[in-house]
């Protein structure tokens, strides 16, 4: 009795072992072992900030295309870059370092409440009641949908509008693809002159509502020797390699000449004295309004 | 007419998960999002119907003439376990499109005990083996109706307001619950 049923197991384990090890070399798949050796130099975050799926779908990519550039993955900065190409021997190239930027000023605009709001809790939700309760429809809403969306903890929300920690962010652009109203954007490290405003309203409706909106004057755009001033869809945009490019010698015109004060010289290093980036002011844990009932 | 009432039954009435209480590991864990639950509902109902077929045969040709009945289930998780192992590979080699979108559940239903589940009951319900293969087919679409319709709800707790010591898992109990109490209603039907 014992003998037939640890036979027929036996015989049973032995055979599927059989198959198995035949199928493991009849079907073996040639995976690029670069593929495993590049997935393990990415930062492993799947952030998404390459344009692709995860680490493992940007590594294929790095690996099979030969024009796909190394230096993709902006969670990882230089140091990853530098492994990735050394790994797939390509050049490296120069990944300028971003950063994600607030083009608002909400709080010192003293932007109007069209009315108070009481619902979900993310500014996705209140987006779609009325285009929000701010008077402006390209105010921060300040209900941290981009702090969720953040997977670095690099920003946090503080008297009504979001910060970043510089020294966090990873340029990753999660933020930036969240936003209901597409005031955040990513700006290199050292860019010398940031726009304060993403309004595309026309002026008269941006001075009714907040006292350092842009009014489309064009002052600007007028002013810059290096013409790299433009506007774009409605909102003005700086060509920030352009601008880099022709450096200091126009003593920021633009910032200058602005009416509304929202185009703003800080720092070359963004890192150094940037008002919304004060150290001191880091919470010790990120505030996301709750969404509890 | 049977098979009608056999795919009622099986996709209703005796749902795997929600009458049954069979893989309910996969129906808690991959029901988040629906494309996620759609491609597991996917791999597991072809998981139980390559099982079915394989130790139906088993059952037949090696248990029974043998007087093994003792050892269904440990032999059956074998073979169920080797196939698993054995159609990620072949999926990998031959079919890559097929093992991207279920290449990833594989590994999960290896030792599933729906799968193991409907193996048997086959043999418990003493069906033949076209009324097996069909009864596997139609529990797991029981499988996939239960576990994107889940999904659905998950989804949908997302932006509702929900008492953070419910969040997550707590509603999620909760909600299989109440759906499983939902399709008590079809007891009475067949």
């Amino acid at each position: 009795m014992i003998t037939v049923s640890v036979l027929t197991l036996f015989s049973l384990g032995f055979v599927s072992a059989g198959i198995l090890a035949v199928a493991s070399k009849v079907l073996y798949v040639e995976e690029d072992p670069r593929i495993e050796v590049v997935t393990d130099a990415l930062p492993g975050a799947n952030c998404g900030g390459c344009g692709f799926a995860g680490c493992e779908a940007y590594a294929i990519a790095v690996i099979n295309d030969p024009n796909m550039p190394p230096n993709k993955c902006c969670a990882g900065g230089p140091d990853v870059s530098a492994r990735v190409a050394e790994l797939t021997g390509k050049a490296a190239g120069d990944a300028d370092p971003e950063v994600a930027f607030r083009r608002c000023l909400k709080t010192e605009g003293n932007v109007a409440k069209n009315f108070e709001y009481f619902g979900i809790m993310t500014c996705a939700a209140a987006k779609l009641v009325y285009d929000g309760p701010d008077a402006c429809a390209y105010s921060c809403l300040g209900f941290g949908d981009c702090v969720r969306a953040c997977p670095f903890d690099a920003m946090w929300i503080e008297d009504d509008v979001v910060h970043i920690a510089p020294e966090k962010c990873t340029s990753c652009g999660s933020c930036v693809r969240t936003c209901p109203n597409t005031i955040l954007e990513l700006i290199p490290r050292r860019a010398r002159v940031m726009v304060f405003c993403s309004s595309k309203d026309k002026a008269k409706a941006v001075k009714d509502v907040c006292e350092v909106g842009c009014i489309s004057c064009g002052a600007c755009i007028k002013k810059c020797p290096a013409k790299c001033i433009t506007q774009e869809n409605d909102i003005i945009v700086i060509d920030h390699q352009t601008c880099l490019a022709y450096g200091p010698s126009c003593e920021e015109a633009c910032v200058e000449k602005c009416p509304r004060n929202i185009l703003r010289c800080l720092n070359p290093d963004l890192m150094a004295d940037a008002p919304v980036m004060d150290p001191a002011r880091y919470p010790e844990e990120t505030h996301v309004p709750d969404l509890k009932a | 007419m049977d098979i009608f009432l056999l795919f009622i039954s099986a996709i209703f009435v005796n749902n795997i998960i929600l009458a049954q209480y069979l893989g309910l590991c996969p129906y808690l864990g991959c029901s988040k999002e629906k494309s996620v639950s759609i491609g597991m509902g996917c791999a597991v109902t072809f998981v139980m119907f390559m099982a079915t077929l394989l130790t139906y045969l088993m059952q037949k040709n090696v248990l029974i003439p043998f007087n093994l009945g003792y050892l269904q289930t440990i032999a059956f998780i074998l073979v169920i376990a080797s196939l698993v192992q054995f159609v990620e590979m072949f999926l990998k080699k031959m079919v890559p499109p097929l093992y991207k979108s279920l290449g990833i559940f594989l590994p999960l239903i290896t030792t599933n005990c729906a799968v193991l589940g409907v193996a048997i009951m086959v043999h418990r319900k003493e069906l033949d083996i076209t009324t097996s293969l069909l009864f596997s087919v139609a529990s797991g679409l029981g499988f996939i109706l239960a576990i994107v319709v889940m999904a659905s709800i998950r989804e949908r707790f997302e932006i509702s307001r929900i008492p953070r010591a419910m969040k997550g898992v707590p509603i999620g109990l909760v909600m299989a619950g109440i759906m499983s109490l939902a399709f008590m209603a079809f007891k009475g039907m067949i």
